[in-house]
């Protein structure tokens, strides 16, 4: 019992992380239909730009504020020059978005070097909560915590405000949406922001679970498309339930059967995209 | 298509055959490891193309099933001692198999979803060579692969005969997609790419001919797994990455999709890039990354597309893949 408890407990809270990863992501793929193979190098280099900032300053907070608001910029840059013009051709999306990737990649190398870095975390955020046998480390809670809070702001703004109807507007049919007079540009461009803004946040919450180290970006970019997709692209609680099914079925799949784990997280969502090629809460 | 006549056309690649042929007894050993990374990589690119070119279908999937090929060397070459004919009729059969069950998984999908279900597809590949430890000795892969050992008069051991070997397999396989894609079942291919609907409406099998087509892809796909691993010497789970897959669709585009002989000039292009750069600076990745920027900024219907249109005048519409 005890063994399924901790494997829930680790499945969750890496279903957190990837979250704030895939949240993102999903609106910038159900809003503007671009394949953003640059996600990971947002979670990479946020790790980075928040490992300096720790190193600068001491101060986790604002290494995952600096982080956020230089990715988002960098991510709006990106759009402004390349992306927005690329619209409805996927193969030339994965195609740029993977050259940025690398160059992303070969810039961090060059800036910080080839060495895995731990970001330290908050005197806080160390130790564990101990029940029993059970032991629940007190970061992993604080990164459940995280994605719970972001999940419930995004759902705010998303359904309970006005920029927030028009970015659901903007998803459901971009071109009524111009037409009823919503700025899709604008629109399209902050969520493209806030997409870039949660991958570095994320990149700086992993830095101190799993580290920062060269590769993190292609490794988790196919855990954060998995997500998006199953969940259905756009789609929020889509993202939500994902992140948890892909999460659980990625930590139980490495616990019962290490020589099959990635077989027994991949196949299942191939399985599912064939059947739902929406995803679960997605629509065409 | 109207164009110029067939003998021009047909005037620069023979000219790079006859280069092929005749010149790598004169060039270093370093060029034509080079050539011979090319060619096997031009036969992947090629089968890529297929599906890409000819059936508009992008996929992020493709270096499985030259993984499975790869493997099959790796394996059966190593612990099992077989020979060639035997482990390329495996590796293939096995290629076209995996081809077979992934295409009933995909072909649901176009576009971006086809993309996705290729992505995860892929990545079910390279999780099976990365943690199979006991069939596929995970991250170590396998090394000590022995090259071919057949009955020629030149040992394949040596770069120069392992070379014209390699070329002898993509020409063959250049045959086969050739006649593949000039023939009524190539045309139908092309029919389905522009418009799904209007050859459904006149009768043709939509998805059975996109199902072949897809298996036929993985199976050629599989044949180059074969010899890249008899070239390396060495397998591991790095030749099935996403990265790979992703290198092979850049080739592909970069030589221009449809084409067949583009994404092998393509191949070609990307391998001396690879490796050239490397000599040379440390900042590679910058040079590939701004190659694939590149590609698509300037060059979006390839470098044949491109050369074909200058010297044709209006052209029709290259291949795009179906938004």
């Amino acid at each position: 019992m005890d063994f399924w408890i901790s494997q829930v407990f680790n499945g969750v809270s890496y279903g957190a992380l990837l979250f704030l990863l895939a949240g993102g992501l999903t609106l910038i793929f159900g809003m503007m239909h671009i394949v953003n193979m640059t996600h990971g190098s947002y979670f990479l280099l946020g790790g980075y730009v928040g490992l300096t900032v720790i190193w600068k300053t001491g101060s986790f907070p604002l290494a995952i504020l600096v982080a956020a608001v230089a990715i988002a910029v960098l991510g709006v840059v990106q759009w402004r020059l390349f992306l927005h013009r690329l619209a409805g051709e996927e193969l030339g999306q994965v195609l740029t978005t993977v050259g940025f990737a690398l160059i992303f990649q070969d810039l961090a190398l060059v800036i910080w070097g080839g060495e895995p870095y731990t970001i330290p975390a908050p005197a806080a955020l160390t130790g564990a909560f101990n029940a029993g046998a059970l032991y629940f480390p007190v970061y992993r809670v604080f990164m459940i915590g995280v994605a719970a809070v972001v999940a419930l702001i995004l759902w705010f703004v998303l359904e309970r405000t006005r920029v927030g109807a028009m970015m659901r507007a903007t998803v459901d049919d971009a071109e009524m949406a111009g037409g009823v007079g919503i700025d899709v540009r604008r629109i399209s461009m902050s969520v493209f922001a806030l997409g870039a803004l949660l991958a570095a946040g994320a990149g700086v919450v992993a830095g101190a679970f799993v580290g920062v180290y060269p590769g993190a970006d292609f490794e988790i970019l196919p855990y954060a498309f998995v997500v998006v997709i199953v969940g259905g692209m756009g789609s929020l609680r889509g993202a939500l339930i994902g992140s948890l099914l892909v999460g659980l079925l990625d930590n139980f799949g490495k616990a019962l059967f290490p020589e099959f784990s990635y077989f027994t997280l991949f196949a299942p969502m191939a399985v599912i995209l064939a059947v739902r090629p929406t995803g679960l809460f997605g629509r065409a | 298509m109207s164009g110029p006549a067939p003998a021009r056309r047909l005037l620069v690649p023979l000219g790079v055959l006859v280069l092929l042929l005749a010149a790598p007894p004169f060039v270093s050993s370093y060029v034509l490891t080079l050539l011979t990374q090319s060619v096997i990589y031009a036969i992947v690119a090629m089968s890529l193309d297929l599906l890409l070119g000819y059936l508009g279908l992008a996929s992020l999937g493709h270096a499985a099933y030259m993984g499975v090929g790869a493997y099959s060397v790796g394996i059966l070459a190593t612990r099992h001692g077989a020979g060639f004919g035997t482990i390329l009729a495996v590796g293939v059969v096995l290629a076209l198999a995996l081809a077979a069950v992934f295409g009933l998984l995909a072909l649901r999908a176009t576009g971006v979803y086809f993309l996705m279900i290729t992505l995860a597809l892929g990545m079910v590949g390279w999780g099976l060579a990365y943690r199979w430890n006991s069939l596929t000795g995970g991250d170590n892969g396998i090394s000590g692969v022995p090259r071919p050992a057949l009955p020629l008069p030149w040992s394949l051991g040596e770069a120069l005969p392992f070379y014209y070997f390699a070329l002898a397999g993509f020409l063959l396989s250049l045959g086969v997609l050739w006649v593949i894609v000039h023939s009524p079942f190539g045309k139908s291919l092309v029919g389905i790419r522009e418009s799904e609907t209007r050859m459904r409406t006149l009768g043709y099998h939509v998805w059975l001919h996109k199902y072949v087509g897809f298996v036929i892809a993985g199976g050629v796909a599989g044949a180059g797994g074969v010899l890249w691993a008899y070239y390396n010497g060495f397998v591991s789970p790095a030749d099935l990455e996403l990265g790979t897959s992703v290198e092979v669709l850049l080739m592909v585009a970069l030589g221009g999709r449809g084409t067949l002989l583009g994404p092998a000039l393509g191949a070609g292009i990307i391998v001396l890039l690879k490796n050239l750069v490397s000599v040379y600076t440390h900042r590679w990745l910058l040079i590939l990354g701004a190659a694939y920027i590149g590609t698509i900024v300037y060059a979006p219907e390839g470098i044949v597309g491109a050369v074909r249109r200058l010297a044709e005048g209006p052209a029709p519409a290259p291949a795009r893949p179906e938004a």
